[in-house]
């Protein structure tokens, strides 16, 4: 950070520009009366506190609900064809199941929020690598179908051949349905999204294994919940790990994870997912825990969607978000040059 | 930032690109226009903000006060393709105020003003009353800067958004489906979806006036040239000279904004002179594109679907052993 900004000053209450810095000058006007110096700027300065971006105007329910919904298709199909493979058919059902209902229902999210729906097949009138949401809308046009292709076939017993491939080809798109939308939160100018661009997609990962761990749970015979209690713990700990990264990563902007209606969905969502992921070991011998523990782990993942998704907004209607993080980048950039300067005037000595 | 310095990791090499029209695929493009806002110059006259919406016949956003100064405007959005700032400052009585006009021009004498005092009655604050001290006023007109890397243009997934062969970036409200990316895309806050019909809207620097050789309306209505338009080349060499002299007649402050090639978004096709920081005017003072970073996040993405995909593996083969063991 440059000395005369803050960036975690608030900024919300703050008058008109210049009114920020006016007290301080008035306070050195009083004890250097006469001399004629420029008064450093003490606080971060805004337009009348006005937000410098613009926060999406999606709606949470849409939005963050597709993050989720899309993260326990993407991770069910990897789980589904586990448990085919490893002979637990009956939660490789469920679990194709799930994820057939869940794409569904995010794709009707995505529908729902678009400005005009009747033109949502304009998301498929070109393919632009550099759009996330066009790289999506194209994956899940190939994803959806197969996913209702297994679920078609587990549920009606035919073409099973057929069923299997295409369990196998969604269980290959799995993880990017589930990650993508990490990428396509990042790809923004949202502070706290973009600032975290690396984190992001494991966050997004762990989370949705953890919801595909809990759809096993809930929905499988008690004796096939193995594998997806172990798989449970693993997204867990991957999400906390790089919720953590992601929090060093954001600095001063990682306020926005912990206060406000983000901070209490993302605590919310800790607490269910460490209770769904320790009474998931009681999963084999009580169907009840088993159901308990999937709810909690579901209800966990959703958390954090909405969570990331509130802290994202919070960030954007900030303008010392915005302006905080480029500024210490300014003055790391001014670092280097001079320590580059510096090198160089000493290499001309030598 | 400093992670892209020196690297080939600024995904769109974001030098060397000074033709973003012909680099979009228009076979020999005229000269790329741009805006060069002065606002030094500026006199908060809301003439660009008339002219505008009437020649692009956006809607009206009701009548309501924002107690921001003379801005009721307060901000860029669906229906506001320019909007002029008001900024009330207070400083001390030895900064430089009375910033002298271009050559040839006439001084209008509206900035700045001398202890104004309270302008919204009992909103006086400690400082104005203050001795040694005086309010200034920074006028500003804003408008979409037409990045040489639009980060709208980038995310649209419709293709709505495209480059003209003016190098400016301009959204066909046809295509447009109001998905509402490009918004949070932008890193000036520019481009708004209409609340009635979620359509995303901007300035198009009037480009079925650029088709006709004519000049933007705003650039055209502005009495004082604040709002200058034309080829880019020439604007950059113009704003150069303007600043240079402003530095030599006593306006240390006085810097330009947007008119670097090498900055995040590739240099603005819109730029300013301003007389303070930036975040002043309600500008980001260090914007990037955030798709620069979109091959790191897209690398991200697959190191994690395949952490995903690799837990499932092991937690499987993990269960197999343990039954194999048993058995």
């Amino acid at each position: 950070m440059t000395g005369e900004t803050d960036p975690s000053a608030p900024v919300h209450d703050s008058g008109p520009t210049g009114r920020d810095a006016a007290p301080e000058a008035h306070r050195t006007g009083r004890r250097r009366r006469g001399e004629q110096l420029m008064v450093p700027r003490a606080t971060f300065d805004s337009y009348y506190g006005r937000p410098i971006i613009k926060a999406p105007a999606w709606e949470a329910r849409d939005i963050a609900g597709y993050f989720f919904l899309g993260g326990l298709a993407g991770a069910g199909s990897v789980l589904a064809a586990a448990h085919q493979a490893t002979g637990a058919p009956r939660t490789a059902t469920a679990l194709k199941i799930t994820s057939l209902g869940s794409v569904g229902l995010a794709t009707a999210a995505l529908i729902h929020d678009l400005g005009v729906p009747s033109r949502f097949t304009h998301m498929l009138r070109v393919i632009k690598p550099t759009s996330p949401m066009s790289v999506g809308s194209w994956l899940l046009a190939v994803y959806g179908p197969l996913a209702g292709a297994a679920a078609a076939s587990a549920l009606s017993g035919r073409a099973r051949r057929a069923g299997a491939a295409a369990t196998a080809a969604a269980a290959v798109l799995g993880p990017a349905v589930a990650t993508y939308t990490a990428v396509l939160a990042a790809d923004t100018a949202v502070p706290a999204w973009h600032g975290a661009h690396r984190e992001l997609p494991y966050v997004f990962a762990g989370s949705a294994l953890t919801a595909a761990s809990g759809a096993a749970l809930a929905l499988g015979p008690r004796r096939e919940t193995g594998a997806a209690r172990l798989t449970a713990l693993l997204g867990a700990a991957g999400e906390a790990a790089a919720d953590h990264a992601m929090r060093q990563r954001l600095g001063t902007v990682a306020s926005t994870l912990r206060e406000g209606r983000a901070g209490r969905l993302l605590r919310t969502a800790r607490a269910l997912t460490a209770g769904g992921v320790a009474l998931g070991l009681w999963s084999g011998r009580s169907r009840a825990a088993g159901v308990l523990a999937g709810t909690a782990l579901l209800a966990g993942s959703a958390c954090t969607r909405f969570g990331v998704f509130a802290a994202g907004i919070a960030s954007a209607e900030d303008p010392a978000h915005t302006v905080g993080p480029q500024r210490a980048r300014m003055a790391e950039r001014a670092r280097m040059a001079e320590r580059a300067q510096a090198a160089e005037r000493a290499s001309e000595a030598d | 930032m400093t992670e892209t310095h020196g690297g080939p990791s600024g995904e769109r090499g974001t030098a060397g690109r000074p033709d973003p029209a012909a680099d979009t695929g228009h076979p020999e493009p005229p000269p790329r226009v741009g805006f060069f806002t002065d606002t030094s110059v500026c006199i908060g006259c809301k003439a660009c903000e008339v002219a505008c919406k009437e020649w692009n016949a956006l809607p009206a956003d009701g009548f309501s006060l924002s107690a921001m100064s003379y801005d009721n405007t307060e901000g860029l959005g669906a229906s506001t393709w320019r909007h002029v700032a008001f900024v009330e400052q207070t400083v001390p009585d030895t900064a430089p105020t009375a910033v002298p006009s271009p050559e040839g021009r006439t001084e209008l004498g509206l900035s700045p003003v001398e202890r104004a005092g309270g302008s919204a009655g009992g909103e006086q604050t400690e400082a104005e009353e203050t001795p040694g001290s005086k309010i200034r006023w920074l006028m500003s007109s804003d408008v979409c800067k037409h990045c040489t890397h639009a980060a709208c243009l980038d995310v649209c997934p419709t293709g709505a958004l495209f480059r003209t062969e003016f190098g400016t970036v301009v959204v066909q409200d046809d295509i447009c489906n109001g998905c509402g990316y490009c918004v949070p895309a932008c890193p000036y806050g520019v481009i708004e979806q209409r609340p009635d019909d979620g359509r995303a809207f901007k300035c198009t620097m009037c480009y079925d006036r650029l088709g006709a050789g004519m000049e933007p309306a705003c650039a055209k209505a502005c009495p004082t040239e604040s709002i200058q338009f034309g080829p880019l080349d020439e604007l950059r060499e113009r704003a150069a000279l303007r600043v240079d002299a402003l530095h030599e007649a006593g306006v240390p402050d006085a810097r330009l904004y947007g008119h670097d090639p090498d900055d995040g978004v590739g240099g603005d096709g819109a730029f300013f002179l301003l007389l303070d920081e930036p975040e002043v005017y309600g500008l980001p003072p260090d914007p990037q594109v955030p798709t620069r970073d979109l091959g790191r996040m897209w690398r991200h993405a697959a190191g994690a679907g395949l952490a995903l995909a690799g837990a499932v593996a092991a937690a499987t083969a993990t269960l197999a052993a343990a039954r194999k063991g048993r058995a």
